[in-house]
This record gives structure tokens, C-alpha cells and sequence, in this order.
């Protein structure tokens, strides 16, 4: 193809997206496009693998049956997410055993929210509230991205998430409203994940290097900070209703802009754990990695029977 | 040990109650059919979203080539007389 061709294809392209047509695996798509889609969606999808893990950390310790029963299916649903997405992400082109390749090799990132600890068992209820309460504000405008397969695995996993904000925040609100140490437990979360959860919602504007080319391709419908004040906008009060107290001294409602004013966010942190020395990133890898390599045996031991079955048949057939 | 040999991939398709066809939902690997279908439950159907599942290797799908899309499905546009608002008939005539 000439170098015209491909402008005039690129052209016709963008007005496709222009029009909010969808764009489907077997249709022509600028290299761009299809790149920056398998790094955008195999990163969403290795934080649902991986975002299991915090939480798998808790599931022999809940507290009640109840609590017990939500959490596995709250990890179960994160396991679904992350197959709808690794799938997906495979009408790209991509084979899924690549994609493994980069998450293990250090290649792929993963959300840097899930390098902290989950510590106690309120942690369960701060990340339920929080970290799913900052992945849905992000993931509700990709139900309308221009991707389809894209498109479609989000709205599934955002019909399912919400369950995840809700179950998290009941157990923060237990907590607030049990005896003096429980409520001392509820804040301590709080005070540990809040920060991290606003980092979540990725560098500031000025800094964040896809937004432009993404806002285009509708892979992205508002920038990071405008997610994030709306973030905080309804979360604040969320906290209010159960007495808890967000850890930010300069927190304060501007009646002007009507929304929250707030406090310096620590970048360093947030880089330093993007690149590998958060507090878990290392055991999170090894977790991971670990599981990968111990199921191999039965990964193959399923494809054997599965041939042999197929043998038999044949040979019954004859 | 391994020779490295793949879950092959596995295109799902869920009726989600009788009455409907079967949709297609996504796919998944799985090593034979029965597992892709034990694997759809799990993935596909978590909040009784289906009372049927069939399950196809999507190497076993030929699919059209959207580059074709014009000599496939263009014919079709200036075939007016095949839909009923074509035919001219009087207000008298109700239902039709």
C-alpha cells in the first residue's frame, strides 16, 4: 500500500470514530490503533488478575459466612473480568500465552494500587469502597469506547461491579459504626488507601502522555483529573454519612466551583510503585508467576485427556 | 516436559432464557468442548444469564471479510421493492 493509500484509509478511519461507529477485530485499523488497544486492554486485564490477590489475602479470614460468600464472589467476578478483557484483547491478533509473556516478564503493567498490602480486614471494605469506586468512574465512559469487543466487555463488567463498591462500603460502614477499635480499623484503612485510590486515576494532565491520541479513539472520554475530582466529589460525602474522616487537612468544599478543594498528591509515591518499588510489587509478581508455572502440570495434563478422549472416539468411529 | 501445546480458543454463545436465540457473549481457551462449555458457566453465566450454552472452536468459523463489505452487501441497498413500504395502496386499505 502507498504511503497515500494508508493517509486516505487513516482519514476514512478517524471520520468512522468522528461518526461514533464502532470498530470491529477484522476491520482495517491504523497500527497505532491496534497497539495502543492491546496496551490499554492486556493492562486492564492483568489488573483484574492480579487486583485478586490483596483480596484472595482475606478470604479464609472473613469475618462471617456472609462476608465470606461476597468476597469470593467479588474475586470470582474479578477472575471473569479478566477473561472477558484477556479475550478481547486477543481479537487483536495478540495470543493469549504473549500477553501472559509481558504481564510475568515486567513488560505489561498492572494498576499500581495493588503493590499496597492489605493489612486488615478493613482493607476488604476500603478497597471494595475506594479502588472499585475509582475503577468504575474510570470504566463507565469505555462502555462507549470505539473499540467494540472492547465496549462490550466493559459494559458486562460494569454491571457487575457495582456490587464490588457496594459490599465494600458496608463493611466500612459495619466497621464505623461497631466499637471504638472497629471504627479505629475503618479509619486506618481509610487513611491508607485514600491517597493511593486518587493516585489510581492515573498521572496529572500535564503529565499523562496517551491522553490526547486516547480522548480521539473515545478509549478515554474525560482526563484524569477531571476523574478524579469526581472521585472525590462523591466520595467525601460517603464518608461523612458513616463518620469516618478523609486523611487530607486541605480537603475543602469550594462553593465557587462547587466541588472539593484538595491537598497535594505525593507523585513520588505514585512512580516509584509504577516502577517496581511499591510495597508489594515483588510479592505480587511471584505470587502470580507462581501460580502460572505450579498449574502448568495441569494445563497439560487437561490437553493430554482431552486428546485421548478425542483418540478414542476416532477410533471408536472406525 | 510441556511441548508447549496450547488451550485452543473457544467462541461462546448464550440463549439467556427460551424464547431467544443464542447470542454471542465471547470467547475463552479451553482444552475439548467439555470444558469450554463447564468454563463458559463460570465465566459467562455467574448471574443466571443463560438457560443454553453452545460452544464452537472459532478456528470452525469462516467469517466475511469486511474489505468485501461492498460486493457483499451493497447489492442489497437499491432493492427498495423488497421492503413493503415500496407498494402504494389506498388509506382505505388499513392493515396490510
Amino acid at each position: 500500500m502507498s504511503e497515500e493509500q494508508i493517509k486516505n484509509l487513516e482519514a476514512q478511519f478517524e471520520a468512522r470514530i468522528a461518526r461514533d461507529e464502532k470498530i470491529e477485530p477484522k476491520d482495517w485499523m491504523p497500527e497505532k490503533y491496534r497497539k495502543t488497544h492491546i496496551r490499554q486492554m492486556s493492562q486492564h486485564a492483568h489488573s483484574e488478575i492480579v487486583g485478586m490477590l490483596p483480596e484472595g489475602n482475606w478470604i479464609t479470614r472473613a469475618p462471617s459466612l456472609r462476608r465470606k460468600v461476597a468476597l469470593l464472589a467479588k474475586v470470582q467476578d474479578e477472575a471473569g473480568h479478566g477473561l472477558y478483557l484477556y479475550s478481547a484483547c486477543e481479537t487483536l491478533g495478540v495470543s493469549r500465552d504473549e500477553l501472559y509473556e509481558q504481564l510475568h516478564s515486567g513488560k505489561a503493567k498492572y494498576s499500581s494500587i495493588f503493590n499496597y498490602p492489605t493489612v486488615t480486614w478493613a482493607d476488604m471494605g476500603a478497597v471494595g469502597w475506594l479502588v472499585d469506586g475509582a475503577a468504575i468512574i474510570n470504566q463507565v465512559p469505555l462502555c462507549n469506547t470505539s473499540y467494540g469487543p472492547y465496549a462490550r466487555a466493559m459494559v458486562r463488567v460494569c454491571k457487575e461491579e457495582s456490587f464490588h463498591q457496594r459490599q465494600g462500603f458496608e463493611i466500612m460502614m459495619k466497621l464505623a459504626n461497631g466499637t471504638p477499635e472497629q471504627k479505629e480499623l475503618a479509619q486506618d484503612a481509610l487513611n491508607r488507601w485514600w491517597w493511593p485510590s486518587l493516585m489510581m486515576l492515573g498521572p496529572t494532565d500535564a503529565e499523562s502522555i496517551h491522553t490526547e491520541q486516547s480522548m480521539k479513539w473515545k478509549l478515554k472520554r474525560k482526563s484524569n483529573d477531571d476523574l478524579r475530582q469526581q472521585f472525590i466529589d462523591q466520595t467525601v460525602p460517603q464518608a461523612e454519612l458513616i463518620g469516618l474522616t478523609i486523611p487530607d487537612p486541605d480537603l475543602k468544599w469550594n462553593e465557587e466551583r462547587q466541588s472539593y478543594d484538595f491537598g497535594e498528591i505525593n507523585w513520588d509515591e505514585f512512580w516509584q510503585v509504577v516502577k517496581g518499588h511499591g510495597p508489594m510489587n515483588k510479592e505480587r509478581m511471584k505470587a502470580r508467576v507462581g501460580a502460572w508455572e505450579e498449574g502448568e502440570w495441569v494445563r497439560d495434563a487437561a490437553m493430554a485427556h482431552a486428546e485421548k478422549k478425542q483418540a478414542r472416539k476416532q477410533k471408536q468411529a472406525i | 516436559m510441556s511441548d508447549k501445546k496450547n488451550w485452543p480458543l473457544w467462541e461462546i454463545f448464550v440463549r439467556s432464557k427460551n424464547g431467544l436465540e443464542h447470542r454471542h457473549f465471547g470467547s475463552l481457551h479451553a482444552a475439548d468442548a467439555e470444558m469450554a462449555l463447564e468454563n463458559a458457566r463460570d465465566v459467562y453465566t455467574r448471574r443466571n444469564e443463560g438457560v443454553s450454552i453452545w460452544v464452537v472452536e472459532s478456528k470452525n468459523i469462516t467469517a466475511s471479510n469486511p474489505e468485501h463489505n461492498g460486493e457483499m452487501f451493497e447489492p442489497a441497498q437499491d432493492k427498495v421493492y423488497r421492503h413493503p413500504t415500496f407498494y402504494d395502496l389506498p388509506d382505505e386499505v388499513k392493515h396490510m
